[in-house]
């Protein structure tokens, strides 16, 4: 069984402990700059948004690349980047509807969101519950249940 | 390690940037930020310095905690000569600017001299170049940001600056970042203004990555971070009602100071209150508040994030004021209201989205226009001089006096000169509600003793975060002491002021410590920079940080003489609250703080004292 990473912008303060996490993670280093998922502040509505690779079935990524390099991960349902592979040619980058795969100058190759094998650093960071890692299937569910609240949970007239 | 190692040293006047290496000595014993930064300035700066003189130079600095993932860990001060004060000036600020100077893989940059001509400073990684600023000279903060990140076409930048307050030398200007986050006091915006440097722009892309101990520190911040979600202060308070959380308790206690100091209660206190930010307006149905905001690294969240009422008279036909931002906090709310009687929830808002703006320290400001309405009441000043008829309690006298005070126009000029000045320019220095020449914050020290105290020793003039003993004495953090009373204040706020210095000094939120204890904030330092930086130590290191600042004052010409409060909290006493016909005992607690300092009866350390810190 899959699980999703599930984001409530509502719950989002914009502290930035998600994108710390998730550089630390995957290079061992405190730096946004590296973080694979990115928190945004519409400073006009007061809002922030945290946005990261949603890992698509039919990956636009993985089917871009000439190299075979972005790959499945039965475990998680994640597509992710095999580093020894790719050559940092970017299609995937171009290929992305969503902006979630980038390019790393340092390394020269790609980087994605790829769950942390199971256990996203970033969600485990979040102090406020914004980020969560949920059943893939039942991402839906809490707001289900707010409208079944909305429109059942009340007695009758 | 944690500290980057590097510090960038600019000269204005030459149009130079070099880097040279941290002296770890230093950092080691100041720590950073706050205390390291101040080393650097006394070491280098004659204290007799005029602050606006190109000899004054001026220091961003962040601490070893700044860019990791200690909560609140995103904090950077700016220290220089107060413009304002002529004391020593540290004003500390969150957003994310501090955090971004880190991962470009810089310490602090002290800026020297005067250039010639505007400019500003940027950073991207390791390069740092001064470049022209002709295209945001004359603009506001909110206009300086978005132009800085177009012209190099890079979002991801992040911005500190002055804005017009700062360019036409009112005395306290503060230096923003982020929007609405502020080093905003005793006039550091001011002195970065006179050198002729509109803002420093930092992209960091290298990140921290040098943490002595990781897992130690993961470890660490995590339990840390816990003990900050499970305090009913930092977990609900904060997060819901920001600082404004203070309004409604701090007027029942009989602290408020209000129409500059002549009375200790608001009746107006719960129309501008954190509970009121959260009701609907009659007008449009929206609450005041849109939501809370983090600052970088933050797991607290107190920040207000504000939408004015579009309806409202200041914003009617502007909507450039419609949109969100950095709401009222306490200190603001009460300097910008209570200050003054205005009890308009929306002009405050405002006032301080100007103040924002255009980079003015809100509680300056704000307190400064109670000695007007003040001297306005007794006929001192008139309509024609101020330019609008300003009794106490008009929002339209708030309002038009922020606008032109940010812009330096007409009787802002003189606002923009601070209360001590102002007041004495028209033959009433008693109406200065000042300390050193910086304005009072929100708590009358005739309803909260041991806060006289405070601001009379505070190093850098009257204020709230050099030793913040409301925690005790209202809020029993970490033990309840009688508000009303002067036993025991003195090692109190001595005790207050040593561990907010280590605070200050570690790149973390001073608000951190509503939960945590210098207990708390040891095991983090320690696995972050060095097994070394234990509680004892840290201890030592804060009065060390006090002791460091107080002689540079010293130095700058101050004497006990200053040590002191205005006439009005010694001599007229509290009319109505708890409080009731108290004065502040200043003159009890000075005395034996002095002694619990290890200082002769001047208020000079000791040469014992200076030896056992180590000075």
């Amino acid at each position: 069984m899959h699980k999703s990473l599930y984001i409530n912008p509502d719950k989002c303060t914009g502290c930035l402990q998600c994108e710390m996490a998730c550089s630390y993670e995957n290079y061992g280093v405190f730096n946004p700059a590296k973080s694979r998922i990115k928190v945004f502040d519409f400073h006009h509505s007061g809002r922030k948004v945290p946005y990261t690779c949603t890992q698509c079935d039919e990956a636009w990524c993985l089917h871009a690349c000439p190299v075979d390099a972005i790959q499945l991960d039965p475990a998680t349902g994640a597509k992710i980047v095999l580093e020894n592979v790719c050559v940092g040619c970017k299609v995937c980058t171009i290929a992305c509807p969503f902006g979630t795969v980038n390019y790393v100058q340092d390394t020269g190759k790609v980087q994605k969101c790829d769950l942390c094998g199971g256990h996203p650093a970033c969600s485990e960071a979040c102090p406020t519950g914004a980020i969560t890692y949920i059943d893939a299937d039942w991402t839906g569910l809490e707001r289900m249940k707010q409208w079944a609240d909305k429109l059942g949970n009340q007695p009758h007239a | 390690m944690s500290w980057a190692g590097k510090i960038l040293r600019v000269n204005l006047t030459a149009g130079t940037c070099a880097p040279e290496t941290l002296n770890k000595q230093w950092a080691r014993d100041y720590l950073g930020q706050r205390g390291l930064a101040t080393k650097y300035f006394v070491e280098e700066v004659d204290a007799r310095v005029d602050p606006l003189s190109p000899a004054n130079k001026i220091i961003w600095a962040t601490g070893p905690l700044t860019g990791t993932m200690a909560s609140t860990g995103g904090r950077y001060s700016v220290i220089t000569k107060g413009a304002l004060t002529g004391a020593i000036a540290c004003s500390n600020s969150g957003g994310y600017w501090g955090a971004e100077l880190k991962f470009a893989g810089w310490d602090m940059i002290i800026f020297e001299g005067k250039s010639p001509k505007p400019v500003y400073l940027c950073i991207e990684d390791d390069k740092a170049q001064l470049l022209d600023a002709g295209f945001i000279w004359g603009k506001s903060v909110w206009d300086t940001e978005p132009a800085i990140k177009a012209r190099h076409q890079n979002p991801q930048m992040r911005v500190s600056c002055i804005g017009r307050a700062g360019e036409t030398g009112c005395l306290f200007a503060g230096v923003m970042n982020d929007l609405h986050r502020a080093a905003g006091r005793s006039g550091v915006g001011t002195v970065m203004g006179s050198k002729n440097l509109k803002a420093i722009a930092v992209r960091g892309t290298k990140g921290v990555g040098n943490i002595h101990d990781p897992k130690g520190f993961m470890a660490a911040t995590v339990a840390a971070k816990k003990i900050l979600a499970d305090n009913p202060v930092t977990g609900q308070g904060l997060p819901k009602y920001g600082t404004q959380v203070l309004m409604n308790v701090i007027n029942e206690i009989g602290a408020m100071p209000t129409r500059n100091h002549r009375d200790v209660q608001f009746e107006g206190a719960k129309d501008i209150s954190g509970e009121a930010m959260h009701e609907p307006r009659k007008t449009d149905g929206k609450p005041n508040l849109v939501t809370n905001q983090a600052c970088f690294g933050c797991t607290i969240a107190c920040g207000r994030i504000s939408k004015i009422d579009e309806t409202h008279y200041t914003v009617k036909t502007r909507p450039e004021y419609w949109g969100a931002s950095g709401g009222l906090e306490y200190e603001a709310a009460w300097a910008l209201g209570s200050a003054n009687g205005v009890d308009d929830l929306e002009a405050l808002t405002y006032a301080n989205f100007i103040c924002n703006e255009d980079g003015m320290d809100p509680i300056s400001f704000g307190a400064t226009i109670g000695a007007v309405m003040e001297m306005y009441e007794m006929g001192v000043l008139t309509k024609e001089q101020i330019g609008i008829e300003a009794p106490f309690g008009s929002a339209k006298a708030l309002t038009y006096l922020a606008e032109v005070t940010a812009r330096g126009e007409g009787f802002g000029k003189e606002v923009g000169l601070g209360s001590k000045r102002l007041t004495a320019k028209y033959g009433h220095p008693d109406l200065s509600m000042s300390v050193k020449g910086q304005e009072f914050p929100a708590y009358d020290s005739r309803g909260i003793q041991g806060m006289g105290l405070t601001y009379a020793t505070s190093n850098r003039g009257a204020c709230h975060l050099r030793g913040y003993t409301v925690a005790s004495e209202v809020l029993g953090i970490p033990i309840k002491t009688d508000p009303l009373v002067t036993d025991g204040k003195a090692d109190l706020v001595k005790a207050f002021q040593d561990a907010t210095a280590v605070f200050d000094s570690a790149g973390i939120c001073v608000f951190t410590s509503f939960a945590w204890t210098l207990a708390d904030v040891a095991p983090q330092l320690a696995a972050a920079c060095s097994d070394e930086f234990t509680l004892d130590e840290l201890n030592k290191i804060g009065e060390r940080i006090w002791n460091l600042e107080r002689e540079f004052n010293l130095r700058a010409g101050f004497t006990a003489k200053d040590d002191t409060l205005p006439k009005r909290l010694l001599t007229e006493p509290a009319k109505t609250g708890p409080a009731k016909g108290l004065v502040n005992g200043l003159p009890k607690m000075l005395p034996e703080y002095y002694k619990a300092r290890g200082w002769d009866s001047d208020g000079r350390p000791t040469a014992q004292t200076k030896a056992r810190l180590g000075l």
